[in-house]
């Protein structure tokens, strides 16, 4: 890319001799796994819940035909997959996520792969134009998530509730570690961050909002950590979940 | 043990703006050298027309910003000891900016984009003749201040970096920090959110936080500087519930400045 002002003219040599191109294949291998895994979970349509285990992406489970409806919003004309109704809010989510994004741009868009690698695109327009300019709405999947966080909390409460006997079972461990990775990475999003009083130029008058601001950003500061442990934890609980209810591990239950 | 230890084997640019080539020295070194030292040996022994920017020796004053071994780095604070003994170290100019000669670049490309910037406008004084700031707000934009202006973060964004078209419409990391310590500033009256979403171009950046990476000051460019103006350009701009707000406290929205296009939140 020699240009007209010799910016380029020593060349487009990759002078990186670290194994600068590791991290974008890792975010390709871990991203695209998991959004397959995620398809095929979601159209599978069952062995879903394991009493009393409800899959997180079968949460809210708003159809008739649930195996474990939380809130029956269809009748029972609906008879696809109930988790298409709702997969579609954590994974806008995640893919309009600032930090998420980032690893996509890296690793799917190769602009750029790496720091001082090259961009794979002859030109580019970032976040100004569609599709991408979409991404701007991404404090919009935060309130959505949030419900949905909501749902997840009540889920992981049942799943103490062995036939109206309180337990523990693995399950039970798993669906709380779960919901507790998915709020630190809800509460640390940057959207929420802005909008609990990053907004302010001044936190004099607002000491409320200065503290939620506090505690936002000391969970953002690890939101990429958050972020992938949610992601893979996510995966495994539904995983888990499925394994239970499909007889191919049997739950160990230390209380119930 | 004696001082001179070992041998450095460097491969440096040597060129002007027509055109130039890499070149490898081996001169001796001591314990506890920087890159810097290394290329001031070279000129001392081997090639003295060496071209080279360096003021401080301290990494404050940001002039020896240099690409070592493809990493966005100051010259004078990256030590030897962190190459593997006998490895050729490769050094060239920042290749975001024309070269005047050797690894001194031409960076004036950034002092023409701080032109563009309006300056502090503080609110008027209070009634007792002060103004007073309060810890907490000062707090975040002290951070922004840290820049030495070294634009090693300018060098190292990929969207002026590989795409020379963008110049003209892109400040550059470098300004978004400054912008935003100016918008976050709790005295501050000027209002550049037009500024940052047009001219500047906040929206060209994807937030692929190379420029963190690079900052030899530790500013967290990404997330304390550019998503913190981004969500404020979404309210702003993007977001509809906002404009249906400001509609009904009828503040109404910005007006763009002559040329611009409306922003979208405009025709909602
Ligand atoms: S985060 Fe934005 S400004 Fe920083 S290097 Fe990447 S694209 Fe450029
Ligand atoms: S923000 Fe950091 S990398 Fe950029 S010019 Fe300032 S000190 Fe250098
Ligand atoms: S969830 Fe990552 S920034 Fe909002
Ligand atoms: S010489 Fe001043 S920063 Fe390196």
């Amino acid at each position: 890319m020699a240009t007209a002002s010799g910016v380029r003219r020593i060349g487009d040599r990759v002078e990186r001799k670290d194994l600068w191109w590791v991290e974008p294949l890792i975010y390709v291998v871990v991203l695209g796994g998991f959004v397959v895994y995620a398809t095929w979970a979601s159209l599978a349509n069952g062995n879903y819940y394991a009493d009393p285990y409800l899959s997180p992406f079968y949460s809210p489970c708003l159809a008739q035909n649930c195996v474990h409806p939380t809130l029956p919003l269809l009748g029972s004309w609906w008879n696809l997959s109930p988790a298409i109704l709702i997969v579609g809010s954590p994974l806008a989510f995640r893919f309009t996520c600032y930090y998420y994004r980032r690893s996509y741009y890296r690793g799917f868009f190769r602009s750029p792969p790496a720091c001082l690698v090259p961009d794979a695109p002859k030109t580019y327009s970032g976040e100004t134009r569609f599709p991408f300019i979409i991404q701007n709405l991404h404090r919009y999947t935060l309130y959505i998530a949030v419900l949905v966080l909501v749902v997840l909390w009540w889920d992981a409460i049942e799943a103490f509730n062995f036939h109206g006997h309180f337990g523990i079972g693995l399950g039970t461990v798993i669906m709380v570690a779960n919901v507790l990775l998915l709020t630190g990475y809800t509460l640390g999003c940057h959207s929420a961050r802005y909008l609990v009083g990053g907004y302010l130029d001044s936190f004099h008058k607002a000491s409320l909002r200065f503290r939620l601001w506090t505690y936002s950003n000391r969970l953002n500061v690890r939101h990429n950590r958050w972020a992938w442990a949610s992601l893979v934890v996510v995966g495994l609980t539904d995983l888990y979940i499925r394994l239970v209810a499909m007889g191919v591990i049997v739950d160990p239950r230390w209380i119930s | 043990m004696t001082d001179e230890t070992r041998d450095a084997t460097m491969s440096i640019w040597r060129g002007t703006k027509t055109g130039g080539r890499f070149e490898t020295y081996t001169v001796p070194m001591v314990e506890g050298m920087v890159v810097l030292d290394v290329i001031h040996r070279i000129q001392a022994l081997r090639a003295p027309d060496l071209a080279v920017r360096w003021n401080c020796k301290a990494g404050k004053c940001g002039s020896c910003s240099a690409e070592i071994n493809g990493h966005a780095r100051l010259l004078c604070m990256t030590r030897m000891n962190t190459f593997a003994p006998g490895e050729e170290i490769t050094v060239s100019p920042m290749k975001t900016f024309p070269i005047i000669k050797d690894l001194v670049t031409d960076v004036s490309f950034n002092y023409e984009k701080a032109k563009e910037i309006p300056a502090f406008k503080p609110k008027p004084k209070e009634a007792d003749g002060t103004r007073r700031m309060y810890q907490e707000d000062i707090d975040r934009v002290q951070e922004f201040h840290k820049c030495i202006e070294c634009f090693l973060c300018q060098d190292t964004c990929h969207v002026i970096r590989d795409h020379e078209e963008n110049k003209k419409a892109f400040a550059g990391p470098r300004f978004f920090v400054r912008l935003a310590a100016l918008e976050m500033h709790p005295l501050d009256t000027n209002d550049r959110l037009e500024l940052i979403r047009q001219k500047a171009g906040l929206g060209f950046c994807n937030i692929t936080k190379c420029c963190t990476e690079v900052c030899p000051e530790d500013i967290h460019i990404t997330d304390n500087a550019i998503i913190p103006l981004k969500e404020r350009i979404v309210t702003e701009f993007y977001d509809p519930l906002a404009w249906v707000k400001r509609r009904v406290l009828s503040k109404g929205a910005q007006q763009p400045g002559p040329g611009e296009p409306e922003p979208p939140s405009a025709k909602a």
